[in-house]
């Protein structure tokens, strides 16, 4: 369970200052551009996957098929017409508790997810653009907190916390995870204010929270979005794991719930493999959605990164080359010329010149 | 005078198919034995891409769709570089042709010393060589340029803008390139260490006899350092001349636009009249002569048809060729 | 060595921020959990005990916060983490000592085997961008978004049993005696295997992502094409010029990442009931021991700020702008 950063965003190159910084110098291409990203395929089916989950977070509850608590007389069954996922040890339908799951997962997940964005874009835009002492204790801060390891940090604080709501919950996370977040936005934000428009600004004595607000913020946009969907994909891995060690059971099903019981009823030793597997796969295919959703602002954000499309061509001699760093590929090299223009001696009498074919 | 690399109808574009924008298109240029020539410009006309891609060097979305580069080596047969296996190219650059580039700030390694860097490519064009005349050849270098030995072991974060470009074209040198690529090489610096530079770099040239292509957006650096100068625009060589020849005489009115958004050197100050307009969007080309929306001499035929690059009818016989309807050529250079 | 100087500084404060966040957090208990402790071990406890629990837990109310605080440093520095409940009458330092071998080596190699094969891999994927390598991302990705302890749950599923050679739970064969010998070695490196694999798989494409990805910016830098204008071969331009390079941003990461790991790794000892600090990690918070708690919190935190410095020094040495000019 880890949040390694593999955004580029997220990668501060030391002597270079921020890599990647978004170029917004032109905000009239923003839109155009915002249209584009939904262009990106990762972006589309990140969104699509993420969509079917929200809807579930929404409707879940309502479509169970049975009572994700009520019990049975079906106990440890497998699949079947009746019960899609099994049954537990109770009877009650895995299925139901999947769906029902759901609502808590996406509810900690983005609201902890919030919780951390807001704190680091505070926190990491104040101390960029302020810089001097207030960028140096603000700095201190939020590298104590990545330092320290916030997951058993969380563990104790919610284990004393006793029966912790899932409100609760989403507070803790979100108040222990905004640090990674909160030194990417102000190595991006000491980038941007020494552009020349930002500096333009400040010179014209403009006012802190004009410039920061029109002026920063929106050229921040895709990096806090970026933020927001890695604190997401980390939120819901932390309360999987603090339900899944049992200290949140008071907070009805999640997908870590599950894992909770079917570990502590030895499911594995029962062979249910239905118990565990569908809560697992439901994690990993809502972090994959998320992680894609971050891929495609990555590459949006640096077109170093966009997929380098079709890399094999044709030669005209019928071969293949692919495109590399290093060795441009050559599609042909007859010293025949592209643009058929010829040499047409122009006539001072006024005939019009023709050329056997115009280039675009 | 002797070639030593010809360019014939060489195009490269960037990206594929539809989307694919034409940034050097049917460019025809020989380099000869021992001279400089110069290489001008607006930014984005595609000098760059010309220089790159002659070694197949650019990155992708980056391709040759045509031409030729024909080498012309001191003692034995031309061939076409671009023809050349990815060995055997490997081979060819750097002891063949050097390159001295835009930006040299990022073009060391930041993580290994200078010594290394010079040493790195004594080794792979000569695995026999002893590190001990590696690092002698390196020293030598360096020397070469103005560099004290001791810098060997330095690393480029401490050295000075200047020093690294020193480094690299000591770096350029090293095996005796008969051609050097400079492209923008001082772009970065102030106005006395790029003249110093410069002044260094050709004073080296005439001691070892290789030949340049200068590539920059200032003609008053080419005019003062190269013999010939070429001007590109839009992708094509739209004129070509020696030096002075341009200076005093440009025929294309790209040309003497160029000139005039220079103050010149020497000699009466001549009009700054700029050139109105901006360069055009190579993937929305206009159509017959892609100068003339902003051309102050635009007429009949220039929207319509594109002009060849020729030899003018000219009263002295110049060794120089344009490509504008306003001056009628009789054959096609190349 | 100001930069290294710098850094040690820093870790110095996170560290005491640690320990005064640790201070903090038991005070944050409801109720008198010192009472209820007394009342369990009724009899058993020393007066001294007690005292060393109040202090620890802040309830010996005649003295000052600021008293309290100075007192816990200075059982701080006797090594004293007070007793645990789970295993009472041990003093915390045992249990951890006990456990943190265990999971020091097992996290701390896999980790450090993992971060080289992915960055391995992901120097290979990013050199060779638009290859069929990329057709790995999602395979990556998806085994990246798959939480530590599930993998271990399928790996004990699929992989245990009473014939197979891998075994579904503990650290070593409980016939034996932990010691330094030809028996117990080998028992402690098989039963370490399925943990291990279980870390490394879910981590490893972390490290994929982020290398490609860094190879990939770096790639397009102007010195990789020099590189490649000097003629240099192709491995050399890729592991000396362009991996080189990418590696340090990667080293970075692995420092603070390293926090996140051990998270993840905890629950993968609690799913193979691996004897290390995950393990009874689980068990205090069973028990409500917060002693026990504490202190492998704070022995984490101590190890992530260790590693984070050894990460540093690497950095140091692979990195020349770090270094004093001159
Ligand atoms: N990587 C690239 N992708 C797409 N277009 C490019 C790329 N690099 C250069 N171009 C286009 O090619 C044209 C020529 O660029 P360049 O050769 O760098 O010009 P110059 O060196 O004369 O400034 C530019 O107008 C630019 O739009
Ligand atoms: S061809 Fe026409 S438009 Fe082009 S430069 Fe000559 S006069 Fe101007
Ligand atoms: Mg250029």
């Amino acid at each position: 369970m880890t949040t390694i950063p593999t955004s580029s965003t997220a990668q501060v190159i030391p002597g270079q200052g921020a890599m990647a910084a978004p170029d917004g110098a032109k905000p009239a291409k923003a839109k155009r551009q915002r249209f584009l990203f939904l262009k990106n395929k990762k972006a589309l089916f990140g969104l699509i996957i993420l969509g079917l989950y929200v809807l579930f977070a929404i409707i879940g509850p309502w479509i169970t098929p049975y009572d994700p608590d009520a019990r049975s007389n079906d106990l440890i069954q497998p699949p079947s017409a009746d019960h899609w996922f099994g049954t537990t040890h109770l009877g009650q339908d895995v299925f139901s508790q999947v769906l029902d799951g759901t609502r808590p997962v996406v509810f900690v997940g983005f609201l902890a997810g919030a919780i951390a964005t807001v704190l680091s874009v505070i926190i990491g835009i104040t101390a960029g653009y302020l810089g001097g002492k207030t960028d140096d204790a603000l700095s201190a801060l939020s590298n104590v907190f990545l330092v320290i390891p916030a997951v058993p940090l969380m563990i104790i604080i919610t284990s004393i916390l006793d029966s912790a709501s899932n409100l609760l919950i989403a507070l803790i996370i979100g108040l222990t995870s905004w640090s990674w977040n909160a030194r990417v936005l102000r190595a991006q934000t000491l980038s941007l204010r020494r552009r020349d428009y930002i500096e333009a600004s400040r010179a014209t004595g403009e006012k802190t929270w004009r410039i920061v607000g029109f002026e920063l913020l929106p050229n921040l946009t895709a990096v806090i979005a970026s933020g927001f969907i890695g604190t997401v994909i980390f939120a819901v891995l932390s309360l999987i794991t603090l339900a899944f060690i049992g200290i949140v059971s008071a907070a009805g099903w999640n997908w870590g719930t599950i894992l909770f019981w079917a570990q502590g009823q030895q499911a594995l030793a029962q062979g249910a493999w239905w118990w565990f597997v569908p809560a697992g796969l439901a994690i990993a295919f809502l972090g994959t959605a998320l992680s894609l959703i971050n891929f495609a602002i990555d590459e949006f954000v640096s077109p170093r990164l966009r997929s380098a499309g079709k890399t094999k061509l044709k030669t005209a001699s019928g071969g293949t080359v692919r495109m590399r760093i290093g060795f441009t590929p050559v599609l042909s090299n007859s010293a025949e010329p592209h643009t058929q223009a010829r040499a047409i001696p122009i006539n001072t009498d006024g005939a019009t010149p023709v050329a056997r074919k115009v280039g675009k | 005078m002797e070639p030593v690399l010809e360019i014939r109808n060489l195009n490269v574009e960037y990206g594929l198919g539809d989307k694919a924008v034409r940034a050097v298109r049917d460019v025809n240029l020989t380099l000869h034995r021992g001279e400089v020539l110069g290489l001008a410009g607006e930014s984005g006309s595609g000098k760059s891409t010309l220089a790159y891609g002659l070694t197949r060097l650019l990155a992708p979305p980056g391709v040759i769709t045509g031409g030729e580069v024909i080498y012309h080596p001191e003692k034995s047969d031309p061939y076409d570089v671009l023809g050349l296996s990815d060995k055997a190219l490997r081979a060819f650059r750097w002891a063949e042709t050097a390159i001295v580039f835009q930006g040299a700030m990022n073009s060391l390694n930041p993580v290994h010393k200078i010594s290394t860097q010079l040493t790195d490519v004594l080794k792979a064009h000569d695995p026999k060589m002893s590190e001990h005349s590696r690092n002698a050849r390196a020293r030598e270098m360096l020397k070469l340029v103005g560099i004290a030995a001791d810098r060997m072991d330095a690393y480029p974060h401490q050295l000075s803008g200047g020093m690294r470009q020193r480094v690299m074209i000591g770096m350029a040198l090293i095996l005796q390139p008969q051609v050097v690529i400079m492209d923008e090489p001082t772009t970065a610096l102030d106005v006395v260490m790029q003249r110093q530079i410069l002044g260094q770099l050709i004073e080296l040239r005439e001691r070892l006899g290789f030949s340049v292509i200068f590539i920059t957006h200032d003609l008053s650096l080419l005019v003062e350092f190269s013999n010939r100068i070429a001007i590109m625009y839009g992708g094509r060589i739209v004129e070509e001349a020696p030096a002075n020849t341009i200076y005093r005489d440009a025929l294309h009115p790209y040309s003497k636009g160029l000139l005039s958004s220079f103050p010149a050197l020497r000699g009466p100050r001549r009009e700054l009249a700029g050139i109105p307009g901006s360069p055009p969007d190579l993937a929305g080309m206009p159509s017959g002569c892609s100068f003339h929306p902003r051309c102050p001499k635009a007429f009949e035929p220039c929207s319509t048809h594109i002009p060849v690059l020729g030899r003018p009818d000219s009263p002295d016989g110049a060794a120089r060729s344009v490509a504008c309807w306003l001056h009628p050529t009789e054959q096609p250079v190349g | 060595m100001k930069y290294f100087l710098q850094r040690i500084a820093f870790y110095l404060f996170t560290a005491w921020a640690a320990i005064t966040l640790n201070f903090f957090i038991p005070r944050l208990v409801p109720g008198d959990p010192v009472q209820s402790l007394i009342a369990k071990f009724r009899g058993q406890l020393s007066t001294e005990a007690i005292n060393s629990l109040y202090v620890l837990f802040g309830l010996d109310d005649d003295k000052g916060l600021w008293a309290q605080y100075i007192d816990y440093w200075k059982q701080l520095f006797q090594g004293d983490l007070g007793l645990s409940f789970t295993f009472f009458p041990s003093p915390v330092s045992e249990i951890i000592g006990d456990a943190l071998p265990w999971t020091v080596t097992l996290v701390g190699i896999t980790t450090v085997i993992s971060f080289l094969i992915g960055t391995g891999l992901g120097v290979f994927a990013g050199w060779r961008r638009g290859s069929w390598t990329d057709g790995l991302l999602p395979v990556t990705t998806f085994f990246s978004s798959v939480p530590y302890f599930w993998l271990g749950i399928i790996a004990i599923y699929l992989l245990t049993g009473p014939d197979s050679f891998f075994p579904s739970s503990g650290g070593f064969d409980s016939a034996l005696v932990p010691a330094w010998d030809q028996y117990f070695i080998p028992s402690a490196i098989q039963h370490s295997l399925l943990p291990a694999l279980t870390i490394l798989i879910s981590s490893v494409s972390g490290w994929i992502l982020s290398m490609r990805n860094m190879m990939v910016t770096v790639s397009s830098e102007d010195y990789i094409t020099v590189a490649h204008a000097k003629g240099l071969s192709e491995r050399r331009v890729a592991v000396s010029y362009a991996a080189r390079n990418a590696l340090l941003p990667n080293i970075s990461g692995f420092a603070l990442s390293l926090g996140f790991i051990v998270g993840g790794t905890l629950l993968v000892e609690i799913v193979f009931s691996y004897p290390g600090l995950g393990f009874i990690l689980l068990q205090a918070l069973g028990a409500k021991d917060y002693p026990l708690m504490q202190g492998i919190f704070l022995v984490i935190t101590i190890s992530v700020l260790v590693a984070n410095l050894l990460a540093d020094l690497a950095y140091l040495l692979l990195d020349p702008r770090t270094r004093k000019e001159g």
